[in-house]
């Protein structure tokens, strides 16, 4: 069913072989390339209904433009994070071509390419096909990119390597005729461990579990983020990796049969647990697994096959331990200190194997040039020992298997291109959804906010404090989420203010998210103009620095703040707002107009949005 | 590989070329190495670099002579093309071949120059000098020139289109206007009515110009047909129009034109404009 490009990878460096390796899926097909032109065709010549044209191009990853609908974002799925240089390379090639000139990556490991004229999105797809890459159901109401821990096979606390799980649900459910029209979209993320990974913000997610020797995972339901956010509940104790098929298959065909088709704004299933009930929800899902399980052909369950996606173990050889300590990644470092040492302390990591490091690039709201990701292609070719890279939901790249002794050649590489900037594991590397800059929804400019962040907190050198180290901030352009702001230290969510019969734009501020399998939805705690939001956080940084009998980190002190647990000065969320009324209060227009303009424009702001593209 | 020309004489007077009429090859509308290389050979062929001067003395194409773009566009008039021609030696009808080391653009524009005042015997070649010195193939450092030769001036109106053809065209169903200048560029404002075909769709993959059958793909997905007349213009002077041009011909458009004046021309001209105002589209840049 699946065609396998095998091919053998040698890495002339250092002689590791990846002859066994296979790579990912054919996850394009070219005459899906075809059948796209010929609708464009027929949707311009109106033989295609609009609204069944809408479904269609969403059904094939082509999502509209704001405003624009003879543009398209192209959203490129990439099944658990995972790429290839070859790919990258070809992005760079379309982005160049058809696009902006620039690729972006997303929150949920995709790539999108923007500003895509319509008539080119057919040429968009036939060259990623060439290179294995799909945007079919990237959008639209189905099971969309499926998410992987970019750490999954290197982190130190997992239990197994979840990735090849992670492909083998992509590549059972997609094109495949259950989960062509659902409710609504259906989201799958797997986890490493229980601290990363985005398992209970999903409609399924699954955090690896070994019991008894058997491998299984932890199963959560029913979570996501958006207008209404819910965290996922655990379906059972463990449940067994024999058994995760047909519970992905129980849970879809659920939602399917009883998912709202009525109400678009609360059709996702995270709905539907809510109004049945978990209880409720859950035996239903167990009561439809043993039906699944009792129904399907052993040649339906054979076409999940974690062993076809199942990758060689890399066995890199044994490094010289004398060789591998890098003590700076875990000492301080100072913002004027040697830019080197900088980037290694906040964007290196040590993996489970010794003597190899996995390296993130960072990447302004996820953006990258072509011209970069084809240096960056050759860089992973050739310093990367498993030579193809993961995208991480912060909008970065992470390189892994970098021996210590590649690790300044690389450094070196990035600082060429522009991408050598430091703090990518730290509060500067804000993420943004891509707001006003091409969305139909985002009344805010989110995606410049977060750039305008990371310049700002680099310059100031607030990545070299560790103290601020795992407070993360994201930025959405509206309430919907895609930014992600409930699961961060700080979110913001965009929005707009009206003073008389002037519009202002402004960020819902939130505290106290967090991610992983402890995942917590941040509070509301009050409004802050658009242009204020970075002298707010600074404001929140100096009240934390000023709370000298804390020890803890910021993260911690505001986690505090939100349980009502503060000590000393701010003890709670009411004494917070209090503290900050002062600098997110909006002046009027005459006195201030430049509060009354978001990022990236010169005139007043209007909140503009139309029909959003995330439903079919 | 350069040759091993030692000779003192810093401009050497080329007169060694077959002036056999009859034996004039007509050159298509791109040029491929194997032919110029042959022709070189030969000594049946007017190779024109237009880099800048200090570039094409360091090295150039063997036998190339040298004209700068900004030398075509001082006046940009077909008594100044002429003339030009003239002084590099080019009669009619004699085969012409330009190339430069900017993918392509400079060279159609001076190209297409040289067409639009009836010289239709020149080409594009396929590549750039940065590609063709790689290859491995004949370059020198000695200027060349050639004695003087006379040409007339007959005006191909055919593929030219000044401000207000632009403007008539711009309400006529059977042609078309394409903007080739780059995505963001074209977003934030341009003549209204026109499509956008960015100069980085045409070009790419080693070579000036993709293969005909992608570019026939890509007009066809646009619904243009070949009948269609194609007007292009792009930034300021027609250079990656130019190449659009070439590009458009090459695929078997049969009627394509330059604007090439262009957009810049058009703003002074106070012209009105098509903008996209409702997206921060730049801010996903990441220039």
């Amino acid at each position: 069913m699946t065609d396998l490009n095998v091919e053998a990878t040698v890495n002339s460096d250092s002689g590791l072989t990846r002859s066994s390796t296979k790579q990912d899926p054919m996850w394009g097909k070219i005459e899906e390339s075809e059948n796209f032109a010929k609708n464009v065709k027929h949707f311009r010549q109106k033989k295609l209904a609009d609204d069944d044209f809408r479904r269609y191009r969403l059904q094939h990853g082509a999502y509209g433009s704001r405003l624009q609908p003879n543009y398209s974002m192209v959203r490129i799925k990439v099944p658990g994070g995972l790429i290839y240089p070859d790919q990258l390379e070809k992005i760079a090639s379309l982005s160049e071509a058809f696009s902006i000139g620039s690729a972006h990556i997303s929150t949920r490991q995709n790539i999108q390419l923007h500003w895509v004229q319509l008539e080119d999105v057919s040429e968009v797809i036939r060259g990623l096909a060439e290179v294995g890459l799909t945007t079919r159901e990237a959008c639209g109401n189905t099971v969309r990119n499926v998410m992987c821990s970019h750490l999954a096979g290197v982190c130190p606390n997992e239990k197994f390597d979840s990735t090849p799980y992670a492909k083998a649900i992509a590549r059972f459910f997609l094109r495949n005729p259950m989960c062509q029209n659902l409710p609504r979209k259906f989201k799958i993320n797997c986890a490493c461990c229980e601290d990363h990974g985005l398992a209970r913000i999903a409609d399924i997610g699954l955090i690896p579990s070994i019991i008894d020797g058997r491998r299984g995972f932890r199963v959560y339901l029913g979570g996501g983020l958006g207008a209404a956010s819910f965290v996922g509940h655990l379906l059972e104790d463990f449940t067994p990796e024999s058994r995760l098929l047909a519970t992905c298959m129980a849970t879809i065909r659920l939602f399917d049969r009883h998912g709202n088709r009525e109400n678009m704004a609360r059709n996702r299933m995270r709905y539907l647990v809510q109004e049945l009930g978990w209880e409720k929800f859950q035996k239903l899902v167990l009561k439809e697994r043993s039906i699944v399980e009792m129904t399907t052909s052993t040649k339906t369950a054979g076409l999940f096959d974690i062993g076809a996606e199942q990758e060689e173990s890399l066995s890199p050889r044994a490094l010289d331990i004398k060789t591998v300590k890098l003590p700076i990644i875990e000492e301080q470092v100072l913002p004027d200190g040697a830019p080197y040492q900088r980037w290694l302390h906040g964007n290196v990591i040590a993996q489970k194997q010794p003597g190899y490091f996995t390296t993130f690039i960072t990447l302004a709201a996820g953006d990258i040039t072509a011209n970069q990701l084809r240096i960056l292609a050759g860089a992973i070719r050739n310093l990367s020992e498993e030579a193809s890279a993961r995208n991480t939901p912060h909008q970065n790249l992470a390189i892994r298997y970098v021996t210590a002794a590649n690790l300044p050649q690389l450094y070196s590489k990035l600082a060429s291109i522009g991408l050598a900037n430091p703090g990518a594991l730290t509060i500067s590397s804000a993420v943004g959804c891509s707001g006003t800059t091409s969305c139909n929804l985002a009344i805010t400019n989110s995606h410049r906010l977060a750039k305008e962040i990371e310049y700002r907190f680099l310059e100031l050198g607030l990545d070299t404090d560790d103290s601020l180290r795992d407070t993360t901030i994201k930025i959405s352009g509206c309430p919907n989420s895609c930014g992600q702001h409930e699961i961060a230290t700080i979110g913001f969510f965009g929005g707009a203010s009206r003073v008389g019969a002037t519009m202002a734009p402004t960020y819902t501020m939130l505290f106290g998210g967090d991610s992983g399998e402890f995942s917590v939805l941040a509070k509301p705690i009050m409004r802050v103009p658009a242009k204020r939001v970075i002298d707010t956080i600074r404001r929140i940084i100096e009240l934390y620095k000023e709370e000298r009998s804390f020890g803890g980190s910021l993260k911690e002190w505001i986690d505090k703040i939100v349980r009502g647990e503060g000590i000393g000065k701010v003890k709670d969320i009411e004494g917070m707002k209090k503290l900050l009324s002062a600098i997110t209060q909006l002046p009027p227009a005459d006195q201030e107009p430049e509060m009354y303009r978001d990022y990236g424009n010169d005139i007043k702001f209007s909140a503009k949005t139309a029909r959003g593209e995330c439903a079919a | 590989m350069k040759s091993d020309s030692t000779s003192p004489i810093p401009s050497k007077e080329n007169s060694a070329e077959s002036s056999d009429d009859s034996q004039v090859t007509q050159l298509p509308i791109v040029c491929n190495v194997m032919l110029l290389s042959d022709l070189i050979k030969k000594n049946s062929v007017r190779v024109v670099d237009v880099r800048r001067e200090e570039e094409y003395n360091q090295e150039h194409i063997r036998s190339a002579v040298s004209l700068p773009l900004a030398k075509l566009l001082e006046h940009d008039s077909p008594t100044d093309t002429r003339e030009i021609l003239e002084n590099l030696g080019v009669g009619d009808g004699y085969p012409v071949v330009v190339y430069d080391d900017t993918f392509g653009a400079l060279a159609a524009r001076v190209a297409w120059s040289f067409q639009y005042i009836g010289h239709s015997n020149t080409a594009l070649l396929e590549t750039t000098f940065g590609q063709w010195k790689k290859m491995g193939l004949e370059t020198e450092s000695i200027p060349t020139s050639f004695s003087r030769k006379q040409h007339s001036v007959n005006i191909n109106h055919e593929i030219y289109a000044d401000a207000s053809y632009v403007q008539a065209a711009q309400n006529s169903p059977d042609k078309i206007i394409i903007d080739s200048r780059e995505r963001l560029n074209y977003l934030t404002e341009h003549i209204p009515g026109a499509k956008n075909m960015p100069y980085t769709m045409v070009g790419g993959n080693g070579s000036i110009i993709r293969n005909s059958e992608d570019i026939e793909r890509y007009i066809e997905n646009r619904g243009i047909s070949h009948d269609t007349e194609i007007i292009a213009y792009c930034g300021s002077v027609g250079t990656l129009s130019g190449l659009t041009y070439y590009a458009l011909k090459q695929a078997g458009v049969k009627n394509v034109r330059l604007y090439s004046k262009s957009f810049k021309e058009w703003k002074s001209l106070g012209k009105p404009k098509e903008e996209i105002n409702d997206a921060n589209y730049w801010d996903l840049s990441a220039e």
